[in-house]
Order: C-alpha cells, then sequence, then structure tokens
C-alpha cells in the first residue's frame, strides 16, 4: 500500500514504434518501472538504445504504440486524459536547451505560468526574478537567449521548467551540447534540485553525477531496462554482460 | 531637338490630359490595387488554412480520418492551381463556374486570391516547417495546447521567413492583374489599351503605366527589404549588454 502511494509514474509494459516509410523502428520493447517521489533515477546505456524515447514518452511527446503510462493515477494514454493538463506537472530540459530565441529570458519563463493561469503576470515576474537569482542569472532577465552562453542557456531552461511548479523534472542529456567547462554549473543546478526533494529522471553520460546524486540507475540496451539497482550495485559490481561491457567503455 | 520636344510633350497631352484621361487612369489604378490587395488578403486566409491542415497531418502519428480528408482536397487545390495558367483560371472562373455573376470584381478577387492561397499556402507551410520541432515541443511539454503553441511560438517564429515572401507575393499579385482585362474590367492596363485605341499612340500610355507598375514594385520591394532588417534584428542584435 506504502508503495502504491509512493509512485509517482508508473510505467506498464511500454512499447514504442516508430514507423517511417523506409523502416520500422521498435524503440521500446516492454518497458515496465516506478518512479517514485522524491526519486532521481538516473538512466544510461549505449547510444540508440531508447533513452531519449522513453523520457519523451513519459510526457507524451512520443506516442506510445502500447502499455500505459499512469501519473500522479491518471492514465496518460487514456485517449479522454487531457495531456496539456498533466504536462503542466512534468518539467522538461532538452539537450538542446530549446529555449525560445524571439523572447526575453523573463518572457520564456512567464509565458507558460502566465497563458495557463497559474500565475499573473505580476506573480510570474517575481516568481522568475527569484529563481533566476538562485541559479546566478537575475541579472540577465532582459536579455535574449541568443546573448547567453551554453550553460547559462540550460539553467535558464531548467528554473523555465520550475516556473510550473512541476512533481517532476524530466533531463535528456542536459548537459552533452555544453563546453566541457560548463557542464559543472548545470549539474551543480540539477544537484540543488535533488537537494531539496525534486522527483528526477535524468538520462546522461556524467556518470560522475550519477554515482553521486542517484538513488537508483536504470540500464537500458535495445528499447528496455536490462539492469537496475542503487549506483552502488550498478557501477561497482554489475551483473549483466552488456552493462560491464558499457560501463568499462565510458568509465576509461 | 525642338521638335522633338513639342512631339512628346503633344503625345503626353493627348495621352494622359485630354479628355480627363489621368481620371480614368486614377480609377484604373484604383482597381489595379483593389483586386490586389482583396485577392491577398483572401490568399493569405486560404493558405493559412492549407497550411495548418498540411502541417498538422504530416505531425500526426495516425493518418487517415477527416484530417487525411482535408488533406488530399488542399493537396489537389495546390497541385491544380499550381499547375494552370492564372489567365485560364480567371477565364474558368468568369466563363464558367461564375458564369451568372455580372460582378467582375468579385469574380477578379476569387480568382487571384484563390491562385494566391495556393502559393502562399507551401511559403507558410515551409515558414512553420522550418521552425525547430524543439520549439514546440519546448511549449508543448510546458502545458501549452497546440494552438497555444502555435500562437505564442511558431507563428511569431515563422513570421521571420514567411512576411517577406508575402512582400513578393503581393508584387507578383500586382502584376498578374494586369490580365483582368480579358474579363473586361477596367485596370491601368485596360486604360492603356483603350488610349492606345483612341489616339493611335503606343509609346505613352504603355511606357506610362509600365513606369505606374514599376514605381509600386519598387516601393514596395523596399518595404519588404525594411521589414526583413526589422525581423532580422528583433532580439538578437539589440541589447547586447555584456
Ligand atoms: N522520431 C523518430 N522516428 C524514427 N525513428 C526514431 C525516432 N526517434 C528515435 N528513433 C529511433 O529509435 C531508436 C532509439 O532512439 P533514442 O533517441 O531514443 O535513443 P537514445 O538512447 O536516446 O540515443 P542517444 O544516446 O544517441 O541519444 C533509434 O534507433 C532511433 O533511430
Ligand atoms: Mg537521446
Amino acid at each position: 500500500m506504502e508503495q502504491q502511494k509512493n509512485a509517482l509514474i508508473e510505467v506498464k509494459d511500454l512499447h514504442v514504434v516508430f514507423r517511417d516509410p523506409s523502416r520500422t523502428v521498435h524503440a521500446i520493447t516492454g518497458l515496465s518501472t516506478e518512479i517514485k517521489s522524491g526519486e532521481v533515477v538516473v538512466v544510461i546505456g549505449p547510444s540508440g538504445c531508447g533513452k531519449s524515447t522513453f523520457l519523451r514518452t513519459l510526457n507524451l511527446l512520443e506516442t506510445p504504440t502500447s502499455g500505459k503510462i499512469i501519473f500522479e493515477g491518471n492514465d496518460l494514454t487514456d485517449e479522454k486524459c487531457d495531456v496539456n493538463l498533466h504536462r503542466q506537472r512534468i518539467g522538461m530540459v532538452f539537450q538542446h536547451f530549446n529555449l525560445f530565441p524571439n523572447m526575453t529570458i523573463k518572457k520564456n519563463m512567464t509565458l507558460a505560468p502566465v497563458q495557463l493561469k497559474k500565475k499573473t503576470q505580476e506573480e510570474a515576474d517575481e516568481k522568475a526574478m527569484e529563481l533566476l537569482k538562485r541559479v546566478g542569472l537575475d541579472d540577465r532577465c532582459d536579455a535574449y537567449p541568443g546573448q547567453l552562453s551554453g550553460g547559462q542557456k540550460q539553467r535558464v531552461a531548467i528554473v523555465r521548467a520550475l516556473m510550473m511548479e512541476p512533481d517532476v523534472m524530466l533531463f535528456d542529456e542536459p548537459t552533452s551540447a555544453l563546453d566541457p567547462e560548463m557542464v559543472g554549473e548545470v549539474l551543480d543546478v540539477m544537484r540543488e534540485l535533488a537537494k531539496a526533494g525534486m522527483t528526477m529522471v535524468v538520462v546522461t553520460h556524467e556518470m560522475g553525477f550519477a554515482k553521486e546524486v542517484a538513488d537508483r540507475v536504470l540500464f537500458m540496451s535495445e528499447g528496455s531496462i536490462i539492469e537496475e539497482g542503487s549506483p552502488k550495485e550498478i557501477f561497482d559490481n554489475p551483473q549483466n554482460r552488456r552493462t560491464q561491457e558499457f560501463l568499462s567503455k565510458v568509465l576509461h | 531637338m525642338q521638335e522633338w520636344f513639342s512631339k512628346i510633350a503633344f503625345d503626353f497631352r493627348q495621352s494622359f490630359i485630354d479628355s480627363d484621361r489621368w481620371q480614368a487612369l486614377l480609377s484604373g489604378l484604383g482597381t489595379t490595387l483593389l483586386i490586389t490587395v482583396l485577392a491577398l488578403v483572401i490568399g493569405v486566409v486560404l493558405g493559412v488554412l492549407v497550411a495548418v491542415v498540411r502541417s498538422s497531418y504530416d505531425q500526426k502519428k495516425k493518418k487517415g480520418g477527416v484530417l487525411g480528408l482535408l488533406n488530399k482536397i488542399c493537396y489537389v487545390y495546390i497541385t491544380v492551381i499550381r499547375g494552370t495558367p492564372m489567365m485560364v483560371q480567371l477565364l474558368i472562373m468568369y466563363f464558367v463556374i461564375m458564369a451568372s455573376s455580372t460582378n467582375t470584381m468579385l469574380v477578379a478577387t476569387l480568382s487571384f486570391g484563390i491562385n494566391s492561397g495556393a502559393y502562399l499556402a507551401e511559403i507558410i507551410r515551409g515558414g512553420i516547417m522550418a521552425v525547430d520541432r524543439g520549439q514546440s515541443e519546448a511549449g508543448r511539454s510546458l502545458g501549452l495546447s497546440y494552438v497555444q503553441t502555435m500562437r505564442f511560438i511558431v507563428i511569431p517564429q515563422a513570421i521571420k521567413t514567411i512576411l517577406p515572401a508575402l512582400g513578393n507575393e503581393l508584387i507578383a499579385l500586382l502584376k498578374e492583374t494586369s490580365i483582368v482585362n480579358v474579363i473586361g474590367m477596367k485596370d491601368i492596363t485596360k486604360w492603356a489599351i483603350n488610349v492606345q485605341g483612341r489616339t493611335y499612340q503606343a509609346f505613352m500610355p504603355f511606357l506610362g503605366i509600365a513606369a505606374v507598375y514599376l514605381v509600386i514594385v519598387i516601393i514596395l520591394t523596399k518595404l519588404v527589404s525594411i521589414m526583413e532588417r526589422r525581423l532580422a534584428n528583433d532580439g538578437t542584435a539589440k541589447k547586447r549588454s555584456h
């Protein structure tokens, strides 16, 4: 019973198939898992194994071919479910930031909460400044995304998602597009979020971050989770041969 | 030399001043501009509708249904309109489809509007498609609806590429309207034909209207490039504070 109450997201036998005219890709092949409230889950695995697809399916940016995604007790795959409403509670951070280039940083942050009537413009402005201060960018609130460095952009992208006060944050390789010297500043923000108790699902190649911050590590291969456990279990004593191979490649 | 000048002055007077021909020219100009502007409005409305149908169909995973049918209709529309000459479309509209109507302005604006809609649809669709997919994904992931995402995020960025093309479509339309005399409309081209018929002068009336078209086109081209510069500057070049 306790277990059930804590499950924020339940994924049940998820399949995602992409059908292009030229080929059919079975990107997710029967994936089941649970994300508990307050948990930090790191997803690792070789390129093309379906990490991004898994993450993007959690807020229905990709449509499941079959299976269920239950978020806070609501089945997102149900036709009658208002996905827009639930997406407000699921923040997402992309590899390429996806800031709106035609708006100032502040406008980037306040657009959704104001349009979705979660806040008045004044409340949203105030909240935006507070969050920007937290990531050390309050002096850039009137700048446009084109004027920021990659690391700054990604920090803005994170606080933009936080403006909606989500219950979970999804990160798809948030530091992969950054110059090495900027990775740290973004990971710092994520570390703080984790410390503050945010539920997070993070796809990353930053194994140091995974070891330090993750409550649980999922190893994916060919569209499903083939091994999972605490960072200690996965990194120090991987059981599956493919996990071992993958780790020996990325850790050296 | 002097003879030549006085001949020019005479020709000019005969073509533009006598019998108040300049008034007829002005009213012809009004007709030309009115058809152009109304046709562009119809074209933009049709173009946006078709572009939205086509691009949302492209994005959809499950094909078929009502959207599929609409998409097919749009496809046929674009193919037919772009595959036949404007003059022929105008004649068909006037003599076949709207044969019972005597309102040539209505026939002409509809005909040019429908024609320009087919071209604008592809321009607008191109503009929408050119916006990075990550932009609409970011909007949707924040909980914004499809329409809100289009309105606040995608369309404003698409306009950057669409607006200059829209200006060019306006210029093309203006020039194309010179065929409306085939359905009996008195635009500026018809004016020149009339003057030539009455005075047996070709030089003044025809070069005269060429100059009128050219001046309008130059003005519009200027406006388009000003607009392009404004849009290019928006947000990226200004206020670089660090
Ligand atoms: N929209 C799509 N259409 C067709 N195939 C796709 C699409 N998105 C992903 N795929 C395919 O699905 C598979 C899984 O892709 P995915 O991007 O989820 O992998 P990934 O683990 O995130 O890889 P990476 O580490 O390179 O980001 C790949 O074979 C990919 O080519
Ligand atoms: Mg990926």
